[in-house]
């Protein structure tokens, strides 16, 4: 049994034992994993445990809060204004009679954060569904329109307003990057939504688009993981959700307990890593140089 | 005056556009060559090149497109003539289909320098393959497996310059030249981190601060970070081309820009303190 | 079994890639060599499928007369007409076919995609203008940090910066070494945590979003 700081909480106490003993792990000398000269008949490569340490780790945490979650205990998320402001948008589009606009990024389905959009879509389409106003979805890849289509279905059908669904609001325009821009312009400037919804993966494009609805006078809410691309929603656009919020958005908007669970967990292994740093930084500054060299890769 | 700055506050957004385009075009057709230092990444970038034994293979890789050409064609003629000029060897690769013949291109412009190079012995185009991150992983294993065939159909076994050339191991220094996915950060997760090979890279300027960690790191050798880069690097060759030409414009243009915000500022500071002046009397 | 068995091959050979990683025996690493040959064939493959989507789409369009109809023509007509210079010209050995220099399908590079590529980007110039003189006006704390930041970096990272002040360069670089280093930093570990768990959850199958619906 490993003793460690006790907790009034009981149900931390596992992870808890779990972090005191990766940190007991980290202290150790790491020499003894130092590469073999010839790895090529070994199972394991020991350079590289600290990596597996990590994944086991994060994959466990992450697996936990979901089954936690699944088990109906609730898990507290706190406000992104950003994301709140996705509804605001989608009521003054309702007010205004105008429709809503949603641009999942120019990558294909392959991409994590094209994910990430499709899961928000079916959030959008189900608020949307509720208040007859047209949702448009151009899309650059043509991979992502049977899916994009499908969680607009649901997210109608899921509101209970499955006629509402119109397929040819859900556009292919085309794969060339600045080609989809001019396309989704020329919507916006056309048919005037009220709300602009940006979010997946974007490149040179996002500036031009977020302009071009700035000059509509949409609401605009984007969110990307393209750090650099950042900069430009964040002067264009009302409200940016930045990096990894992008891959809370869907937890947050769907409260589903899997998606809560899973951002619960890299939340803690965040923590996690925080706390590292901050132990790493300390004890170089004191001269001890072991800590952070577990962290090395080789 | 109050009018006048309101309008000032909301100025129309053509009248900018006017502002920029001139302050561009002017400085392009009339260069001035403003002189500049080189910042110490691109100082890391040439110094790769220069501590290369003569003969080393250089594994050169062209991702970008039209879009991001005049940032990043300079950059690569400049990475290939420095290359060839040290008499390494240069195996140039595309993972962006449409890099292929701007690649070709930069080439073809800097053997103009070099007509003693031979094709397959100082150089070669594997040409492109789709697949991103997965080939880049694929040639840590194997090149020769991964690139059957350059671009011109010839078997790469027969290709003097690819003899023992069987994975990362075999090249000296690994070269990106990126305008965006896959790229830099794909070479440096995908690569650097998992075979240790030395990456250096040129890159877009709006890319350029996300590379900043991989720097201080030591993942990058070098970096190149936009038409700025670009001008460093050919002032280190003691080579003017379209970079240091472009200076000039990328200088007024900044400047042009700046006094638009300063103008912004004021003009919304006048207006804002004359609303509560007139509030306060009422 | 139409969900079950893409979910499972996308587990299989998602942890295969992972482990990987991890296991540098000799003949286990050509296995996953093997594989990753399959996984270039199988996106090039995709090319095929993509024009097939293409195709389609566009096709229902033009038949159901939509918006922007006689645009997918030309668009469909224009894949045919560079997949013929391109590749059908090459295989037969056409004069002008190929992709290279001095090619049919070149000359359409360099005198359409190319001007039309480069101009498109050549407006986020004026695009970026416009949103600074809107966006960088000093409201807030936050919002003068913003616009300082952005002047000093703006003039400092080109010629006449130097110009002005010597020292501009160097503190400019400090900028970008120092403060923008270390929020570029944090934002990049979280967006990786981020997209590990995203992609976690596709592998393990509890998010299926890609299949295409529930």
């Amino acid at each position: 049994m490993i003793i460690f700081p006790c907790s009034k909480a009981p149900r931390y106490r596992p992870f808890l034992r779990v972090v005191f003993l990766l940190i007991c792990i980290l202290l150790i000398d790491p020499s003894w994993s130092l590469a073999q000269e010839d790895l090529t008949e070994s199972w394991f490569n020991p350079n590289r445990v600290n990596m597996l340490v990590f994944l086991v780790f994060f994959f466990g945490v992450i697996i936990y809060f979901i089954r936690r979650a699944k088990k109906g205990k609730s898990l507290f998320i706190r406000r992104i204004a950003g994301l709140d402001a996705i509804e605001e948008a989608v009521g003054r589009a309702t007010e205004m009679g105008r429709p809503v606009l949603f641009v999942p990024g120019i990558e294909d389905v392959n991409q994590i954060q094209t994910v990430a959009a499709m899961i928000i879509l079916g959030n959008v389409a189900k608020m949307v569904a509720g208040y007859d106003i047209p949702l448009f979805v151009p899309i650059c890849r043509p991979f992502v329109v049977p899916v994009a289509e499908e969680r607009v279905k649901e997210g109608y059908a899921s509101a209970g307003r499955p006629d509402a669904y119109n397929r040819d609001n859900v556009r292919y325009i085309s794969d060339e990057q600045f080609a989809y821009a001019a396309g989704v312009q020329g919507i916006m400037l056309r048919d005037k939504p009220m709300a602009n919804l940006l979010f997946g993966s974007f490149f040179a494009e996002s500036l031009m688009l977020a302009e071009t609805g700035f000059l509509t006078g949409a609401i605009q809410v984007a969110g990307t993981a393209n750090i650099h691309q950042l900069p430009f929603f964040v002067v264009a656009c009302d409200y940016t959700i930045i990096g990894e919020e992008l891959f809370a958005t869907s937890a947050y908007l769907s409260k589903e307990p899997k998606l809560l669970g899973s951002l619960k967990g890299s939340d803690l292994a965040k923590a996690v890593i925080m706390g590292i740093l901050a132990l790493g930084a300390i004890l170089v500054s004191f001269g001890v140089i072991e800590f952070k060299n577990w962290f090395f890769i080789q | 005056m109050r009018k006048f700055l309101e309008k000032l506050e909301r100025l129309d957004r053509r009248v900018i556009f006017i502002f920029i385009g001139f302050s561009i075009a002017l400085p392009l057709l009339f260069p001035v060559y403003t002189d500049f230092s080189v910042t110490a990444p691109v100082e890391g970038f040439y110094n790769a090149i220069e501590e290369l034994p003569p003969g080393s293979k250089v594994l050169v890789s062209c991702d970008y497109d039209p879009g991001s050409m005049p940032e990043l064609f300079p950059m690569n003629i400049a990475v290939f003539h420095h290359l060839l000029s040290r008499g390494h060897k240069v195996i140039m690769m595309q993972l962006w289909a449409t890099g292929t013949l701007l690649a070709e291109r930069a080439m073809t412009e800097v053997l103009e320098d070099f007509p003693e190079k031979i094709y397959g012995e100082d150089w070669v185009n594997l040409g492109f393959k789709e697949g991103r991150e997965v080939v880049m992983v694929s040639m840590g294993t194997n090149i020769p497996k991964t690139f059957p065939t350059d671009s011109r159909g010839t078997k790469v076994e027969e290709i003097p310059i690819m003899q023992g050339v069987t994975n990362f191991d075999d090249v000296a220094l690994l070269m990106n030249v990126s305008g965006g996915l896959p790229g830099t950060k794909e070479w440096v997760l995908q690569v650097q981190s998992r075979y240790g090979v030395k990456l250096g890279s040129g890159c877009t300027a709006v890319s350029a601060p996300e590379f900043y960690p991989y720097i201080q790191s030591g993942q990058l050798v070098g970096l190149l970070g936009g038409m700025k880069g670009a001008a460093e690097y050919e002032k280190l060759l003691g080579r003017p081309g379209t970079a240091q030409r472009g200076m000039d414009a990328q200088s007024v243009s900044h400047i042009v820009v700046f006094l638009f915000i300063f103008i912004g500022n004021v003009a919304y500071f006048a207006v804002k303190g004359k609303k509560k002046r007139l509030q306060v009397s009422r | 079994m139409r969900r079950e068995i893409p979910i499972a091959i996308c587990f299989l050979f998602g942890i295969s890639f992972i482990l990987e990683y991890f296991i540098p025996h000799e003949g286990v690493l050509s296995i996953f060599e093997t594989i990753r040959q399959w996984a270039i064939i199988v996106i090039a493959f995709a090319y095929v499928l993509g024009i097939a989507n293409l195709l389609r789409i566009n096709y229902h369009v033009v038949q159901r007369k939509q918006r922007d109809w006689p645009y997918k023509i030309i668009l469909m007509a224009s894949l045919f007409f560079m997949i013929t210079v391109g590749i059908v010209f090459d295989i037969l050995g056409v004069g002008l076919g190929g992709i290279g220099e001095g090619t049919i399908f070149g000359w359409v590079y360099y005198h359409a995609q190319y001007p039309l590529q480069s101009t498109m980007f050549a407006l986020l110039a004026f695009f970026i203008a416009s949103a600074a003189f809107r966006a960088f006006r000093i409201r807030t704390f936050q919002a003068s940090l913003l616009a300082v930041t952005a002047l000093f970096v703006m003039i400092g990272r080109v010629p006449v910066g130097e110009s002005l002040w010597a020292g501009f360069p160097d503190f400019t670089e400090w900028i970008m070494n120092v403060p923008q280093l270390a929020g570029k930093r944090a934002i990049m570990i979280g967006a990786a945590l981020g997209a590990i768990s995203t992609a976690l959850k596709v592998l393990t199958g509890l998010e299926r979003t890609y299949l295409g619906g529930e």
